[in-house]
């Protein structure tokens, strides 16, 4: 997967709140395999340099970072995040999430567009949380996003794709674009899933921060993620109404 | 033999007691101007609940965690053995079944049994978790009880003095400056934690109830005559002092939620501070000639210091060697 030219093997992006421990972290960091992990800046914890011990240790995984503007509600709030992120992590990537629902906590789509235009036009490379509407990709892209990131479900519900005829569009009407499906997935099938659509890579945080073993799970996420996209590129059979045997019964010599 | 003791905080003073029990000349160096007003200590909530705290804690947290049921009601005063409980909205009663799952001895109840163990709570929610054994202190209350355990044991307690590990007179230190001992342990962080205390004589709870909550431990307890403490975020952060309104917004939502008198309730206090935490969040004695470390008692203080300081006194008089908070290879492929 290539994302704002850099080439990537793992197509798993881990969030990185949420963990028993920071040590949790790390060890789910590197048994998932993934290469971006994306990192919440609450606001305070910028303005006083306070966060700095956790954030050396998320610096000291190796891996890069993608900083997030979760939480934001508005534009401004979002754009400030974003400066403050660059600044903090010393990189030009930013998760842009403008939140427009309280309880579903669902992509503004239009403060998405405006501040996805806004950072692009100062040097961002941003990664935009949005929803499958094809007509606000098409916005983001004019934006100057090169990245789509389409939910599967509602952030933390852990429901899988909750419209897999919707994302299917989705990847076919943006054939070229790196896509990533972002939140909702609850299980590793349901990554699985997501990349036997075709899309370049999952982002996801609850599922493995909150399971029992998050170490465990970030494993059964990589390999559901290995899984998923080999299949798709393996070109799977198509559905059929009819049995079709695998085997000619037709002349056989022998019966039972 | 003597032994100065540096940082009056629960670590410090749970410490100097396990060493003057076993007949050591014990010195206490402590930075405040006097017991508990500069340690964080001052601001945990005094919960007892080695096994509410499973839920995001390592086993090592019950384990170790289970001999302050024991302790402190021998060492402070008005300890409340009445358990706890653990309760959700109506929307993440979800994660309340997640919350039995990881934990263990927590009893379900229902609408009626709750009604019976909380009055004031009867009706508000359909399902609980009541853990019985647990209990809950008063942090404010039980720090200055030990000091004046300490001194009537004839142990010196300096206050206002910012100790030098190196210069500190003894045969052995025991360092137990939490956060303050970030000089010297660079792999020690700040998670801040905010609180609020507030005055609402119109309800009664006799125990500490838990609200789960997506992002952090949420609860209330009860301290005497009314007062309730609400506690507590986790930001990673080792900025002390400052509280957000956000933060505020969503603990008195909590309490709120809890029960609506809380609406009416006066705001006597509102608080932080920063908990010394390792990255995998658990405790550990470093020795390193005659000075021992204790640290990273992370949000586990009055939960983790009676068993953690037996062990420093084990180790500074017999050279104990505890793998479980010593052994730092050992818990780390515990955890891998």
């Amino acid at each position: 997967m290539k994302v704002y030219g850099v080439e990537l093997e793992s197509r798993l992006l881990l969030g990185t709140a949420l963990y028993p421990s920071p040590k949790i972290l790390a060890d789910a960091v590197n048994a998932s395999g993934a290469q971006i992990v994306t990192v919440s800046l609450r606001r305070e914890s910028g303005r006083e340099r306070a966060g700095q011990d956790f954030w050396r240790l998320i610096r000291e995984l190796g891996v890069r970072v993608l900083p997030n503007t979760a939480g934001c509600h508005t534009v401004a709030e979002a754009v400030a995040t974003a400066q403050m992120a660059r600044e903090v992590f010393d990189t030009s990537w930013i998760k842009l999430e403008v939140i427009g629902d309280h309880d579903t906590l669902q992509p503004d789509v239009f403060g998405l567009v405006e501040a996805a235009g806004l950072l692009a036009r100062d040097g961002f490379e941003v990664f935009p949380y949005t929803t499958e509407d094809l007509g606000v990709g098409e916005r983001l892209l004019d934006a100057g996003c090169k990245v789509l990131m389409p939910w599967g479900a509602p952030i933390g519900t852990g429901r899988g794709l909750a419209n897999p005829y919707a994302l299917r569009s989705f990847r076919a009407r943006f054939a070229d674009v790196p896509l990533i499906v972002d939140a909702g997935i609850g299980l590793p099938s349901h990554a699985a899933q997501a990349m036997e659509l075709g899309f370049d890579g999952v982002l996801l945080n609850t599922a493995v921060a909150k399971a029992g073993d998050p170490v465990l799970m970030a494993r059964a996420f990589r390999d559901a993620i290995a899984a998923g996209r080999a299949a798709f590129v393996a070109d799977p059979m198509e559905q059929r109404d009819m049995a079709s045997p695998s085997t000619p019964v037709f002349g056989m010599a022998f019966s039972t | 033999m003597k032994v100065t003791v540096i940082g009056a905080g629960v670590a410090g003073l749970t410490t100097a007691l396990a060493l003057v029990e076993r007949g050591v000349e014990v010195l206490v160096l402590e930075r405040g101007a006097s017991v508990g007003v500069a340690s964080c200590s001052r601001f945990a909530g005094g919960m007892l609940a080695p096994w509410c705290e499973r839920e995001s804690a390592e086993d090592l947290v019950v384990t170790l965690g289970r001999e302050a049921l024991d302790y402190w009601p021998q060492h402070a005063p008005d300890v409340i053995s009445r358990g706890s409980l653990v309760l959700a909205q109506r929307r993440d009663e979800p994660d309340l079944e997640r919350f039995a799952r990881r934990t263990s001895r927590g009893q379900v109840v229902d609408a009626g049994q709750l009604a019976e163990l909380e009055p004031d709570l009867a009706g508000r929610f359909r399902t609980g978790l009541f853990f019985a054994q647990e209990a809950h202190l008063d942090p404010r209350r039980a720090l200055p009880a030990l000091a004046a355990k300490l001194e009537r044991l004839g142990v010196e307690i300096r206050c206002g003095v910012d100790a030098s590990v190196r210069d500190a007179p003894g045969d052995a230190v025991v360092d137990c400056r939490g956060s303050a001992a970030r000089d010297v342990i660079p792999d020690l962080r700040g998670v801040k934690g905010e609180m609020l205390i507030v005055h609402c004589p119109e309800i009664e709870l006799s125990r500490p109830v838990r609200l789960v909550h997506p992002r952090f431990p949420l609860y209330v307890v009860p301290r005497r005559e009314g007062i309730y403490m609400i506690g507590a975020t986790m930001i990673e952060s080792s900025e002390r002092g400052r509280v957000t309104a956000r933060s505020m917004v969503e603990l008195l939502n909590a309490a709120y939620a809890l029960h609506p008198a809380f609406a009416e309730a006066e705001i006597v206090e509102i608080g932080s501070d920063v908990r010394p935490a390792f990255p995998d969040n658990l405790p550990r004695l470093r020795r390193n000639g005659r000075v021992l470390q204790v640290n990273g008692l992370f949000r586990h203080g009055f939960l983790l210091a009676p068993a953690l300081a037996r062990m420093a006194a084990d180790v500074v008089l017999d050279d104990a060697f505890y793998p479980e908070v010593m052994h730092e290879g050992h818990r780390q492929r515990s955890v891998a």
